[in-house]
């Protein structure tokens, strides 16, 4: 199925980091490294430089069912890496506790799909425990990792992007990686940084992307877009593993004449309104494209603001293209999806508007 | 013949398939003898073999099977380990035939019950203990009246649940960490929070350190390792496992505690921290007030089981039913419980049985739900402060003269606190836009920017008290 052909382009290198930004770790060379590998050298990287930094939920003693914990337990001892009872608004609660003394609570909720227990703790008390405290406690040390997104074969309950009822959440950060690289760069900044953060991980990308991987500590910056890919003629944003289908519609484009600009966002919430902005200014046009349901998708938010900023340069209306307003479904995923073409399509429309 | 077939099977195979397939091959008592005749030292081997204990293992007979007199008592292993089984079909019942008894020292007239065990308190420490539940009293009385006047927006008295906050605060050390519901200032009050300080967060005022962020009552302390009230119900316990956790990880001699009513003992957030904590090993207390109403919901319509207590074993957690009127009960129950927790890491259960004497807040007239009779009842006979007066009183320790100066200092004290939180100007508008994170974003510097731009158009639209 050309869903699952797409899917399988993955595999081949990766998205290339566009030239301009400063991105030094980018043309660093390191180790060919698949998602789940980067992530669990984050960790890694994390629990050794703080002794007071935590791992724990369900099954991730013996790695986790994505592998991203491998070999933690066993290097820093059942007290900081632990399985938890399956409960996730008591995983999410104990975390906050945790970090609320002043630890590093790296909470894994098994499957962004089950994250739903935990909203109320996330909402109500992660996001607003400095705030409502005069700033006399936080609990920022906390970071909630959840693999998130299509995966082929996954349904309804395996392959959500609730990224968007997050991003509503003012006192959280909402944080996205598009492959290795980035991932191991921005977990370790979001695991650092003093706010509260989810981290969605695109669980298609666990073992389908390698690519190579500085082996040392790194971060990433937050709430800094990445423009991957420049061009004139129209802006994509995107995040995730929706990227990779984005950049090979932005190649195709390219075959007919149309010079494709794609933003990585990395950050969703606060996410960075400057960098969309500029590029919009430059080429006119805009395309988000997220697979999470359209209705009420983050990518309503950037449409709307960008409309705000650049009204008058605009040479066509905002473009999404996303999944549909179903749950996600299984037989009809290659249906759902914003594919390839998809975009392409309307890539071509919006620039002959 | 078929007899002689299965003959051939081993023999422990045999019995094992009459075991498990309950064919009827005689009483239980037949195969037992059966295996005797076998190698005990093989079948000891099998079933200590750590991978055999998640298959069907043989049945081994076992002696140290606790109550069980039948010699022909067998068991049988399961992931969780062994377990006897029995024929019967009987089920546990939904409850035991006499209630969980409630621990107290004190008589309703504040006489100590003979032969009652409790920690001993110190003069100075009853003193404190009863001079702060006065205190409380009359705080609560006067911004109860402040609110009536229209000079605070919202309150919630303790009234009733005096001394479940007091002395559990006495029993307590200032390293334990707080983290309360919302009926719960007295903790604060005995720490040394300041009439001054409560009556700042009712306000909202510049000095109050939630910077004027949430209603009445929202209090918070991290000098006092008070953890922020939040209006959300039982959110607070799971967080408190955390911290339990943290203590524990730190080798600190301090615990966790948390509080919660009745109606918060329902909520999810209850079932996930009682499981985490047992499971984590986690000093904490949790302490339910359980004083019978949920704003107008009696227990009756919460829950189904004899209360609170009850519910600790099925999580594994040691509980204990407190008479919460009783302050030399609550303070040796805490007192206890604090041991435990530390030194054994591990969660305790108290539920301190009580009356929520005030409405549930100045939103609710509880009189249209309960009688008002039920109500004075508890405040006269049932009184929290009279019997601990008594006591100290019988000790030498008070008299009707400290009585009356210290009311009328502090009701000095509280009104004049009051008037000059009243007074104090609120925070200015930068504190609505930081903290939200550690610094504030780009969209929120921009959301300034245009709310002091609307405010030079419409001064009118916005309160006078809050300075720019």
């Amino acid at each position: 199925m050309a869903a699952l052909l797409g899917r399988s382009c993955r595999k081949l290198g990766f998205l290339s980091s566009g030239h301009g930004a400063r991105r030094s770790v980018s043309t660093e060379t390191g180790k060919s490294l698949n998602l789940y590998s980067a992530i669990n050298q984050a960790l890694h990287i994390a629990l050794d430089s703080d002794p007071r930094s935590f791992v724990f939920g369900e099954d991730v003693g013996f790695g986790g069912v994505f592998r991203c914990t491998t070999g933690l337990a066993e290097r820093f001892g059942k007290n900081r890496v632990f399985n938890t009872p399956l409960c996730e608004q008591g995983i999410v609660g104990f975390g906050i506790g945790l970090a609320a003394m002043g630890n590093r609570a790296i909470v894994e909720i098994q499957f962004a799909d089950y994250i739903y227990p935990a909203f109320d703790q996330i909402v109500n008390e992660a996001a607003k425990f400095r705030y409502r405290s005069g700033n006399q406690f936080n609990c920022g040390g906390l970071t909630i990792r959840a693999p998130y997104g299509a995966v082929g074969h996954g349904g309804h309950y395996h392959s959500q992007s609730p990224e968007a009822f997050f991003c509503h959440v003012p006192g959280i950060k909402v944080v996205i990686p598009r492959s290795p690289r980035e991932a191991k760069g921005l977990l370790l900044s979001c695991i650092r940084d003093p706010n509260p953060v989810v981290f969605f991980e695109p669980k298609w990308l666990y073992r389908q992307a390698v690519e190579e991987v500085p082996e040392h500590d790194y971060m990433i910056p937050l709430s800094e877009a990445e423009v991957i890919r420049e061009g004139n003629d129209i802006t994509l944003v995107g995040w995730g593993a929706q990227l990779t289908i984005m950049e090979q519609a932005c190649l195709e484009a390219e075959k007919e004449g149309i010079s494709c600009e794609l933003i990585d966002l990395k950050t969703l919430l606060p996410w960075d309104k400057e960098t969309v902005e500029a590029s919009v200014k430059k080429t006119g046009r805009l395309l988000i494209s997220h697979e999470a349901p359209i209705t009420g998708g983050f990518g309503a938010e950037i449409s709307a603001t960008i409309l705000e900023r650049c009204f008058l340069k605009l040479e066509a209306p905002v473009s999404r293209i996303c999944g549909l307003d179903t749950p996600f479904p299984l037989v009809f995923e290659p249906f759902y999806m914003p594919t390839k073409n998809k975009i392409l399509d309307a890539i071509k429309t919006t620039v002959n508007y | 013949m078929a007899l002689r077939l299965r003959s051939s099977l081993s023999k422990s195979n045999f019995f094992n398939i009459l075991r498990y397939n309950n064919l009827g091959f005689g009483t239980a008592s037949q195969t037992t003898r059966h295996l005797r005749t076998h190698d005990p030292t093989t079948l000891l081997r099998v079933s200590q073999n750590p991978i055999t204990r998640f298959c069907n293992t043989m049945a081994e007979k076992l002696s140290s099977v606790g109550e069980h007199e039948d010699a022909n008592a067998q068991v049988m292993d399961f992931p969780g380990g062994k377990v006897a089984f029995t024929p019967e079909i009987k089920f546990i019942s939904e409850s035991s035939k006499e209630r969980v008894p409630c621990y107290r020292v004190l008589d309703d007239n504040g006489q100590l019950i003979t032969n009652s065990h409790f920690v001993q308190v110190s003069e100075e420490v009853a003193v404190k203990m009863y001079s702060d539940m006065v205190t409380l009293q009359i705080m609560d009385n006067i911004f109860y009246e402040a609110q009536r006047q229209g000079r605070l927006s919202f309150y919630a008295t303790t009234i009733g649940e005096e001394a479940i906050n007091i002395a559990s605060a006495a029993a307590l050390s200032p390293q334990d960490v707080i983290f309360p519901q919302y009926r719960e200032p007295g903790v604060l009050l005995w720490r040394g929070f300041t009439l001054q300080e409560f009556a700042n967060q009712c306000f909202g005022n510049k000095s109050d350190n939630g910077k004027g962020r949430q209603m009445p009552v929202h209090y918070g302390s991290n000098k006092l390792n008070y953890f922020t009230v939040s209006a959300t119900i039982a959110t607070q316990l799971p967080n408190a496992v955390g911290a339990a956790y943290s203590l524990k990880m730190d080798k600190k001699d301090a615990c966790a505690v948390t509080y919660f009513g009745d109606g918060g003992s329902s909520e999810g957030d209850f079932h996930a921290a009682l499981n985490f904590a047992a499971v984590m090993e986690a000093p904490v207390l949790f302490i339910c007030r359980n004083n019978g109403w949920a704003i107008s919901t009696p227990t009756s319509d919460q829950f189904r089981s004899d209360g609170l207590v009850v519910k600790g074993r099925a999580y594994g957690i040691r509980s204990i039913r407190v008479d919460g009127n009783d302050a030399l009960a609550m303070y040796s129950a805490v007192h206890t419980a604090r041991e435990m927790a530390i030194t054994e890491e591990r969660p305790i259960l108290i539920e301190a049985l009580t009356y929520r004497v005030g409405h549930h807040s100045t939103s609710d007239d509880s009189t249209r739900y309960r009688s008002a009779d039920e109500i004075e009842w508890w405040n006269k006979a049932r009184n929290p402060l009279s019997r601990l007066r008594t006591w100290i009183e019988s000790n030498g320790w008070w008299s009707d003269e400290e009585e009356s100066d210290l009311r009328s200092r502090i009701k000095k004290e509280m009104l004049e606190a009051l008037r000059v939180a009243e007074k104090t100007e609120k925070p200015n508008l930068e504190n609505m836009f930081s903290d939200v994170y550690d610094v504030p974003p780009l969209n929120l510097r921009e959301q300034e920017r245009q709310v002091r731009q609307t405010i030079k158009s419409y001064p009118q639209d916005y309160p006078s008290d809050v300075p720019l």
